[in-house]
């Protein structure tokens, strides 16, 4: 295959037999991104609603459960996730003035945040775990006033930890970007596979903006 | 589009936007810690929600290039949250409004849980004189044969 491409004219090297133009498959592409996105969407959608719902249960657990999250360390990580979304913005934008050195800078600092994320989460995590604030029946603790509060454990750790799955899964994204980058497989008129890595990665974020001020704020 | 650049028909977002987006969603982020602060009763949930959304909103028509882009992308996108306001709107209208026919006692949930043996177990007094709290246990773990 990769011979037959280089008889194409250099514009249209990255575009498969089966589109029209680069511009269909850049469309196409992201169509189907946006597609996946949406199931994303529905996927957390399910726990949004389990939180509703044993909130609306259990308002004052809730408020006495929400105390044990500390705000600091997820005021942090949303800060550490928005400024990753900016470098990944960043990254595609230097892709597209085809910048190939500035695409790697802003792929690897959108790594390095990615994994300060990972790492708070690690130190929140085993913080919870030493206290025995785990999820449902492995929950321990007894300083909480309510009913039911390894409910809420369960709520916080099902949908931080789904959330952190994705966030690896975006790095391993961003890792697969960051090598493609380096073998000069992308330029200036062909960066689609950064392009919806980029969109993944914000809806990674975007999930984050909401998780923060439900889990660790509201009260 | 006014505003493209030789490369073809690729929108290129200036620079300037990228950081005043970023910039606006980290004062955002601060706006919604600092307003956690004070108590504004039920409105509580609702200023989160109504940052969050905001705050999501950006992400999504700037990072994302849902503003530039196909506006296909856009109703996708707004569909599944309308979706998911109806699936959680009417889960939570089934929930808050069921026990007008059907009184609901409060009950330990996964009963056999660590943590009812380091507490009683929590439940209403009704509950409790129904025997709900005991009985959960014996059923799933004291079963014969084991």
């Amino acid at each position: 295959m990769a011979d037959h491409a280089k008889t194409h004219a250099p514009l249209d090297e990255h575009v498969a037999h089966h589109f029209t133009d680069a511009e269909q498959q850049r469309e196409s592409s992201k169509l189907g991104m946006w597609v996946f996105l949406l199931t994303e969407v529905l996927f957390f959608g399910g726990l949004f609603c389990a939180y509703a719902i044993y909130r609306s249960w259990y308002p004052e657990m809730f408020h006495a459960a929400h105390k044990a999250l500390d705000v600091k360390l997820g005021f942090i990580n949303t800060l550490v996730l928005i400024s990753s979304s900016v470098t990944m913005a960043l990254a595609i934008r230097s892709m597209q003035l085809g910048n190939k050195r500035q695409t790697m800078y802003h792929l690897f600092a959108t790594l390095i945040f990615a994994a300060t994320f990972l790492v708070i989460k690690y130190f929140e995590y085993s913080h919870k775990f030493h206290l025995g604030q785990l999820p449902g029946k492995y929950y321990t603790y007894t300083g909480i006033e309510g009913s039911n509060p390894h409910v809420f454990f369960s709520i916080y750790f099902v949908m931080t930890g789904l959330h952190g799955l994705h966030v690896i899964g975006g790095m391993i994204a961003i890792i697969i970007m960051l090598v493609k980058t380096s073998r000069d497989r992308f330029n200036a008129l062909y960066y689609n596979p950064i392009e919806v890595t980029g969109l993944y990665w914000h809806l990674v974020d975007l999930i984050w903006i909401f998780l923060f001020p439900l889990l660790y704020l509201v009260s | 589009m006014t505003n493209q650049t030789s490369h073809a028909h690729h929108h290129i977002t200036p620079l300037k936007i990228y950081l005043g987006i970023g910039g606006t969603l980290l004062v955002f982020t601060v706006i919604t810690v600092l307003v956690a602060g004070f108590d504004f009763g039920p409105a509580n949930i609702l200023i989160a929600l109504l940052i969050a959304g905001f705050k999501a909103t950006l992400v999504a028509f700037f990072f994302m290039h849902l503003w530039y882009d196909n506006k296909l992308f856009f109703v996708i996108f707004a569909s599944s949250l309308a979706f998911l306001a109806i699936f959680i709107g009417l889960t939570m209208y089934d929930t808050e409004r069921r026990a007008e026919l059907d009184p609901i006692k409060e009950h330990p949930i996964e009963a056999q849980a660590a943590m009812y043996k380091n507490r009683p177990a929590v439940t209403g007094g009704a509950a409790a004189s129904h025997g709900e709290a005991t009985a959960a246990p014996v059923d799933t773990n004291a079963a014969p044969g084991h």
